[in-house]
């Protein structure tokens, strides 16, 4: 318990000083909303193509808008060396790992909240109509990414060219999650939603969070610690 | 769990591949001595430094840290360990007050306003810039900052790396100050630092590092004449 109660305390920590800088979550939500204007200027709007393509849009603007936020989020523990600090207090190294992982999850889903609307206003694609589902698709994928991200970017903290390595070792390792996130919604749009297809990729994405969460927890201290 | 009495550091051996920063470095750290850390940049000190605070895993060789006569390890030993570095360790975007109450719920000790006030008291932190944002605070009135989020955990063993950089003379005076009062209150004090003129007459303990190697150690107050003395003859 004393884990939890600590990591709610780090993600506190990075959700007050978010409230009040706006940084991240501006310039994430500006750069995904950015990503989904190209995309529409890109494509021609016709129906079948943009049913097609749009599950890929917005897994790729959440993937970028989500690496900017990632990036920044573990810079800001560099700037006055606060991550040192982080791993000096008396409280399991966990709860640093679960901390940052919890609000970097909450910032790349309120990015998604953002980018998903804007697809479906621009593109002229129905993604609500199964809202539900959607936002737990949504919410795992975020998680997932945060989990995976916190790890990466705590790692790389200390190396200097950490923002061209960050996606280059990130990405290969979220593919599986964005391949069950764009097949959960390609199966959400469809003329007929394919329900069966949808619950096997929401299932798999939360069998991928459940085991990348273990490894990240297993492995995070190692890691940061020189 | 309480204060640590001493820190034992036997054959400790650090190598960044290749490289090695320290080779078989023995040294005993005992409470109410100040020790100085001493030795040119690259010498080892920081990473000595690193692996006694826990940041830094060592090659080879052993840091024991003993409490109550008995050896004590991970969050036990992280909750006495006070660290007052040249980087702040403090959110630029929170008020000193905010970073304060964050270290003081990390550590769980008492962040009560009256507390935190108290704290700031001591390390004399004008109360107007209190609830500003760190970012906006002067190098000397964060420094005040970390020298408070250090002793607001009331640590038994207080590691400074360089913590007299870009400090002016006051502000060195009164932080050797405040390190004499931590040392005489039976702190373990390590101080790294290549302003001999802050730390004479202040150290118990002198070690000096060439090339990660311990190449002098002697207990005794020294002068800074005799600091200086010592340093070039060994560091160099």
């Amino acid at each position: 318990m004393s884990v939890l109660r600590h990591a709610a305390r780090v993600a506190w920590k990075d959700l007050r000083i978010e409230l009040r800088s706006k940084e991240i979550v501006y310039t994430m939500a500006f750069f995904g909303a950015l990503i989904v204007v190209v995309y529409s200027f890109a494509f021609p709007v016709k129906p079948d193509l943009v049913r097609a393509a749009v599950p890929g849009m917005l897994w790729v603007a959440i993937a970028f808008a989500g690496t900017v936020g990632l990036g920044r989020a573990f810079d800001r523990e560099r700037e006055n060396d606060t991550m040192r600090a982080l791993l000096l207090a008396p409280i399991p190294r966990l709860a640093v790992f679960l901390g940052k992982a919890a609000a970097i999850s909450l910032l790349v889903l309120l990015v998604a909240l953002v980018c998903a609307p804007l697809l479906a206003l621009l593109l002229d694609v129905d993604l609500f109509a199964m809202p539900a589902e959607l936002l737990l698709l949504l919410v795992l994928g975020a998680i997932g990414f945060a989990n995976v991200g916190s790890v990466f970017a705590a790692t790389l903290l200390k190396v200097r060219s950490r923002d061209v390595l960050l996606p280059v070792i990130l990405y290969p390792i979220l593919i599986p999650l964005f391949v069950a996130g764009t097949s959960a919604t390609e199966a959400m749009i469809a003329v007929k939603p394919d329900l069966d297809k949808l619950w096997y990729w929401i299932g798999f994405l939360g069998i991928y969070d459940a085991v990348f969460l273990v490894l990240s927890m297993w492995v995070f201290e190692a890691l940061v610690i020189e | 769990m309480g204060a640590l009495d001493k820190v034992e550091i036997k054959k400790l051996t650090k190598r960044y591949g290749t490289e090695r920063a320290l080779g078989g470095v023995n040294l005993e750290l005992a409470a109410g001595k100040m020790t100085a850390l001493l030795g040119h940049n690259g010498a080892g000190k920081t990473t000595l430094l690193g692996i006694v605070s826990t940041l830094v895993r060592a090659t080879d060789g052993t840091v024991t840290y003993v409490s109550s006569g008995a050896p004590v390890e991970g969050e036990h030993v992280r909750r006495q360990i006070g660290m007052l570095a040249h980087s702040s360790l403090c959110y630029a975007e929170l008020s000193a007050v905010e970073n304060l109450a964050l270290t003081a719920g990390l550590y769980e000790v008492d962040g009560s306003p009256e507390a935190i006030t108290a704290m700031l008291d001591r390390v004399g932190l004008e109360p107007k810039a209190r609830d500003r944002a760190a970012r906006t605070y002067s190098r000397g009135m964060l420094q005040r900052l970390a020298l408070a989020r250090a002793l607001l955990t009331k640590p038994s063993l207080v590691l400074l790396d360089e913590p007299f950089t870009g400090l002016d003379r006051g502000g060195a005076l009164a932080l050797g100050e405040q390190l004499g009062i931590l040392r005489d209150a039976g702190a373990i004090v390590v101080v790294v630092t290549h302003d001999l003129e802050a730390i004479a007459g202040r150290t118990d303990h002198v070690a000096i590092l060439r090339r990660g190697q311990l190449v002098f150690e002697e207990r005794g107050s020294y002068s800074y004449e005799q600091l200086k003395d010592v340093y070039h003859r060994f560091a160099n």
